[in-house]
């Protein structure tokens, strides 16, 4: 086979919900196959079902129907105990940390050890460890209240890593916190990844989240999974309306051209609007150049932006293009004979 | 002193001593107040753990034993206490072999309070962050684990907090238990006091009772400043 077993392989997961006499289908026939190492991402609205269908992995959420594979374990057939041992190897944090209040920081890394059979000094040592890793050893005897919501997270952190589970599942995990700790918290979860080799799953309703850290990306409306695929071709390459919204909010496009309509350029420009999509080595300027030489055809720019995604040049560009009309053509198929995504924007104010 | 004491407070220096005096009285308040305190805390507790895990959304629902046991909390809640202690004489009987004194009062006292202090129970539980028991079960932890270590844990400061009221509450019913053949304080204010028209004895009666209260209120304030944090 091509494609090894994935660790995590949900199989056509239906979840429906009884609630006064009504059917609330949350999850809709998805599939995911989550291969070990993968930082996988679901995207979607509050509503979509991400969470609920997450909540299945480790069987918080049973499913109405569909399987539930993880470590080629099929967790539906496991009895209570068995599903409780399995549950170790799935650690899982929370948007509100859900640490117990009456326990120190210690107290709650401790907290699911206490099970695991070491000894005293052997659980310290851990938690000693566990700590320094999420940067919180200077904190043991602090009470909760006592901590941020960044370092509440770590210390959730510190808690789901203690029996090393191989899956780390994150709900939403830096949805209560400011963008600053976001990314410290990913950054966490990104080093998490690549040092312990841990497979997380990441669900956020935020795409600047799912770009720093994952590796694939889901997209969920409805309780359906509308798309799936590799961060640069989600990113590069949207094929939704609802990843495309979440890709243009990422990267501001979607405002620039409202501002755009909005503020009257729209009258100002001659020539057309081109937007351009790109991932990988080209850039800006060569383009911009060689439409001007080959063409004689100008390129203004509007708006431009560049990120890396695993290394990898992201672009996006909006222009002006202005010269002869059919120089103008013939730029346009030149840029579509490129590896670029050509689209072209109309402007005219349309009855939204 | 003694003299200011003997001149205000006749009565109460004349019933100070022997087998109904106050001395006896406090003893028997005591006595009623804390082993119906013990017993009904367990019964409570265990009641209400039961009411939190089986409901709908707890960790191990179960329709019918909830519906029932919600349905016979209710039931005892409602009947008036100086009824239930006529209704349970003959059961009383059966389980302490009398049915005055102070010790013929333990059990209607803590029939009386176990199924209050049992919604308590419930009420104090509930307010536990479910958050906080899922991150438990994702944990793995079994149902008994989660009880022990989740529920009561971090319920701690808040059953403490019911666990005074409930016993301040039966303070109030010990006097009324008192009254009709129970002994204690609450026989001391009306069968010395008020009916042979002796207010003092009422009074300081009445003061005693005041006492044990504040004393209860503070020690369970006490604690729960302590632990939480």
């Amino acid at each position: 086979m091509a494609e090894q077993n994935g660790i995590i392989q949900l199989k056509n997961i239906d979840v429906t919900f009884q609630n006064e006499g009504k059917t609330i289908e949350a999850v809709k026939d998805v599939s995911i196959d989550v291969q070990k190492g993968d930082v996988f991402g679901v995207i979607g609205y509050s509503g979509a079902g991400k969470s609920t269908l997450v909540r299945v992995i480790n069987l918080l959420q049973k499913p109405t129907a569909g399987s539930v594979i993880v470590n080629n374990q099929n967790m539906l057939e496991l009895s209570q105990k068995e599903l409780r041992t399995a549950r170790r190897n799935i650690g899982m944090i929370f948007q509100h940390f859900n640490l117990m209040n009456s326990l120190t920081v210690y107290g709650n890394v401790d907290f699911p050890l206490r099970d695991s059979g070491l000894s005293k000094a052997d659980r310290k040592k851990k938690i000693d460890k566990l700590l320094d890793i999420v940067g919180l050893s200077d904190r043991a005897k602090n009470y909760p209240s006592q901590l941020s919501g960044g370092q509440k997270q770590r210390v959730a952190i510190a808690r789901a890593l203690a029996n090393d589970p191989e899956i780390l599942i994150s709900d939403e995990a830096t949805s209560a916190l400011d963008p600053k700790t976001t990314t410290e918290i990913l950054d966490l979860l990104g080093r998490l990844n690549k040092e312990l080799g841990i497979t997380i799953v990441i669900i956020t309703h935020e795409m600047d989240a799912i770009k720093q850290v994952c590796n694939r990306v889901s997209v969920m409306e409805n309780g359906r999974l509308i798309e799936e695929g590799s961060l640069l071709d989600i990113f590069g390459n949207p094929k939704e309306q609802l990843t495309k919204d979440f890709v243009n909010t990422s990267t501001h496009i979607g405002s620039v051209l409202d501002e755009i309509r909005d503020s009257g350029i729209v009258d100002k420009l001659s020539g057309r609007l081109i937007e351009l999509n790109y991932i990988g080595d080209s850039t800006n300027e060569p383009i911009v150049v060689e439409l001007y030489k080959r063409f004689q055809v100008e390129a203004n720019i509007l708006f431009s932006n560049i990120e890396r995604l695993q290394n990898t040049t992201v672009g996006i560009m909006l222009f002006a293009l202005t010269g002869e009309d059919d120089k103008v053509e013939q730029a346009i198929q030149y840029l579509n004979s490129l590896k670029v995504n050509v689209k072209e924007i109309s402007l005219k104010k349309e009855g939204k | 002193m003694t003299g200011l004491i003997n001149k205000f407070l006749p009565n109460v220096v004349a019933n100070w001593e022997g087998d109904n005096g106050f001395v006896v009285a406090i003893w028997q308040t005591l006595y009623m107040t804390f082993v119906s305190a013990l017993f009904a805390g367990i019964i409570g507790i265990i009641l209400g753990i039961l009411l939190v895990v089986t409901a709908e959304d707890g960790i191990a629902p179960h329709k019918n034993f909830y519906y029932w046991l919600d349905k016979l909390v209710n039931l005892f809640r409602s009947i008036p206490f100086i009824i239930l202690l006529a209704v349970i004489g003959p059961f009383t009987k059966l389980i302490v072999g009398q049915t005055i004194g102070p010790t013929g009062a333990l059990v209607p006292l803590v029939i009386g309070t176990a199924p209050f202090f049992a919604r308590q129970v419930q009420l104090a539980l509930v307010e536990v962050d479910p958050g906080v028991i899922e991150a438990a079960e994702a944990i793995g932890l079994s149902p008994m684990k989660i009880i022990f270590r989740v529920y009561l844990r971090e319920g701690l400061p808040e059953l403490i907090r019911s666990g005074t009221l409930t016993i301040i509450s039966l303070i109030g019913l010990t006097a009324m238990a008192g009254a009709v053949g129970g002994g204690g304080l609450g026989n001391m204010a009306i069968s010395v006091g008020y009916q042979r028209f002796e207010n003092d004895v009422t009074i300081v009666s009445m003061l005693f009772i005041l006492v044990l209260v504040f004393a209860i209120q503070w020690v369970g304030d006490f604690a729960v400043r302590k632990l939480e944090h």
